[in-house]
């Protein structure tokens, strides 16, 4: 354990630890953002109510269309001056979800990371392979400053370059790797192939997350690299990855909990449901200072277990996330809601589309493939107009989602429509 | 002096065209000429009928993604070299061609070429112009 003194620390003083917390932060929220103050006053709450850690049922609830509301700087409770980083994720209907992060957050950050991939067996001797995205997904940079912080040797190759990846893994002898499940699967069919053998090699572990995957993902990555594959969950909203992870033991992730507090609801009431129930994930942040949040509503579905776990660690443990409340989907690892390819279709146009997502997996990569229907305006009895239709779409749903997809334009009345909701998505993935 | 061609949007897929043509007979509308532009994915039917209008409509109401084109109808000489002395009077002008296709019986003893370019009135002038026949809706509907 990197930080044996709080990883291992009894229930009862982390309760503490984390109420001392959660009353700054709860201060904090009131004090620095508006739309926290304008909540609580509507709620009739005062920061002074919360007196123990079961008060946090108390208080309100943040979900992603605040984000939206007060986009981009709306929530952030720190001056900007004091703001050293944003990242952002693509938001639900064209404009991103920003998130901010001042020193002493990115520095918190980088801890927690570590801290991971300790867990991972990794220390300063270990070669790090960062196969996440840099940029304004937090996987690549978040991952990067954990290792360094560790004193790991970081290779920040981010996405992609799949023989660069594996020249590099060989020559430099990385150890631990950090990738979306699906991209190391990948990565370990393109080795076979190239005869490249990775069970033999210096790679001992991989931290993956960023997307769902399975065991049955998890035995075949390590029984094709030779290595102990472990997942990673995380959100940008609530820091990046590193809201939990698996410990050695591989039966559920710690959450976190000097950093963040779980709980599980009821989707549908809100109520605050037991330990060993399946719902839906809220997490608070207590320790940021640029963009804290209050019982923040994930989407993701998951049970939390707070029996004590056999590497010691006193976290709870949450499982594998086994769906969603919305219909988001992630893609590559990308989070795609299908209401961002209707805002394109929107701002071209069309006042009424009808579209549907087919998004499928082959040769273990993800693909995404957009069936819209021909309208009478978009319609042209010339295919160079009708293909630049195609490329025009293709080219803004790629700006709006941060991945590509594939365009195909198919006749009126040919996507299925049930009463109701209209069927926007087919996943024909199967993990 | 303009033609109303009728042009179809077609997935490229099974029966699609055998449904259309259907739909088509059905309604008692004759298929003067015909052409299919196709990529792999999706196909443009543009067909000359004798009742555009109501071709428009009935396919229209059965679903299919349809528009109206204002296209030109040419004689062209049915010897070698026929259609390179109309193609280079438009040529010379700067005209550009979409695209074109036959029809399937002749008016005379002349083939009859459909023409779509962007400039239509000029590209009618300038044929009118040059002693090349055009012939008009009626006359290309009751073929």
């Amino acid at each position: 354990m990197l930080h044996p003194e709080i990883e291992g620390m009894s229930r009862e003083e982390l309760r503490k630890l984390q109420y001392e917390r959660l009353i700054k932060t709860v201060n904090r929220c009131y004090e620095n953002v508006p739309f926290y103050k304008a909540k609580f006053k509507e709620m009739g709450l005062e920061p002074g109510d919360i007196k123990s850690l079961d008060d946090l049922k108390l208080l309100p609830f943040t979900v992603k269309q605040d984000l939206r509301d007060n986009y981009p700087f709306g929530l952030f409770a720190a001056p900007r001056e004091d703001v050293v980083r944003v990242h952002a994720s693509s938001g639900t209907t064209g404009k991103p979800t920003v998130v901010g992060y001042t020193q002493n957050d990115i520095n918190s950050w980088a801890d927690l990371i570590a801290r991971c991939i300790a867990m991972a067996g990794g220390d300063k001797d270990d070669v790090v392979q960062v196969g996440y995205g840099y940029g304004l997904f937090t996987g690549g940079l978040g991952v990067h400053y954990g290792a360094e912080r560790l004193g790991a040797t970081v290779i920040p190759i981010s996405g992609g370059n799949t023989s660069r990846q594996l020249m590099l893994m060989q020559d430099f002898a990385t150890t631990i790797l950090c990738c979306t499940p699906s991209y190391a699967l990948f990565l370990s069919e393109e080795a076979r192939e190239e005869g490249i053998d990775l069970v033999n090699s210096k790679l001992k572990a991989g931290i993956f997350g960023a997307e769902p995957w399975s065991e049955n993902m998890r035995k075949e990555i390590e029984n094709n690299m030779g290595i102990k594959a472990l997942n990673i969950y995380g959100l940008s909203e609530v820091m990046g990855p590193g809201v939990s992870m698996e410990c050695e033991c591989q039966s559920g992730m710690h959450v976190m909990e000097d950093y963040f507090i779980p709980e599980i609801i009821d989707p549908e009431t809100g109520e605050q449901l037991p330990y060993g129930s399946k719902g839906e994930l809220v997490f608070t942040t207590i320790t940021k200072e640029a963009f804290p949040l209050l019982r923040y509503r994930t989407r993701d579905i998951s049970v939390l277990r707070e029996e004590k776990c056999e590497c010691g660690r006193t976290f709870v443990r949450m499982d594998r996330v086994m769906g969603r409340t919305d219909d988001m989907l992630i893609i590559r690892g990308v989070n795609v809601f299908p209401s961002q390819i209707e805002s394109v279709l929107l701002e071209n146009g069309d006042t009424e589309p009808h579209y549907l997502l087919v998004v499928d997996r082959k040769d273990n990569l993800d693909s995404l493939e957009v069936l819209v229907e021909v309208s009478d305006k978009m319609f042209s009895d010339e295919v160079r107009k009708l293909e630049e239709v195609e490329k025009k779409l293709r080219h803004e749903i790629a700006s709006v989602l941060g991945i590509s997809a594939k365009i195909k334009l198919v006749e009126p009345k040919t996507i299925p429509r049930s009463e109701g909701k209209a069927t926007r998505v087919i996943d024909k993935r199967k993990l | 002096m303009k033609v109303q061609q009728i042009s179809v949007f077609l997935e490229n897929k099974s029966g699609r065209l055998a449904q259309l043509t259907q739909t088509l007979g059905q309604a008692g509308i004759n298929i003067r000429a015909l052409s299919i532009a196709d990529t792999s994915d999706f196909g443009i039917l543009r067909l000359i009928v004798n009742k555009p209008e109501e071709a428009h409509r009935v396919l229209g109401e059965a679903g299919f993604t349809v528009s109206m084109t204002d296209v030109i109808a040419v004689e062209v000489k049915d010897v070698p070299g026929g259609l390179s002395s109309v193609l280079s009077v438009l040529d010379a002008a700067g005209i550009n061609i979409e695209y074109l296709y036959a029809f399937l019986e002749k008016s005379s003893s002349d083939a009859l070429v459909v023409f779509r370019v962007e400039q239509i009135n000029e590209a009618i002038e300038l044929l009118m112009k040059n002693n090349v026949n055009i012939l008009n809706g009626e006359r290309v509907y009751k073929l």
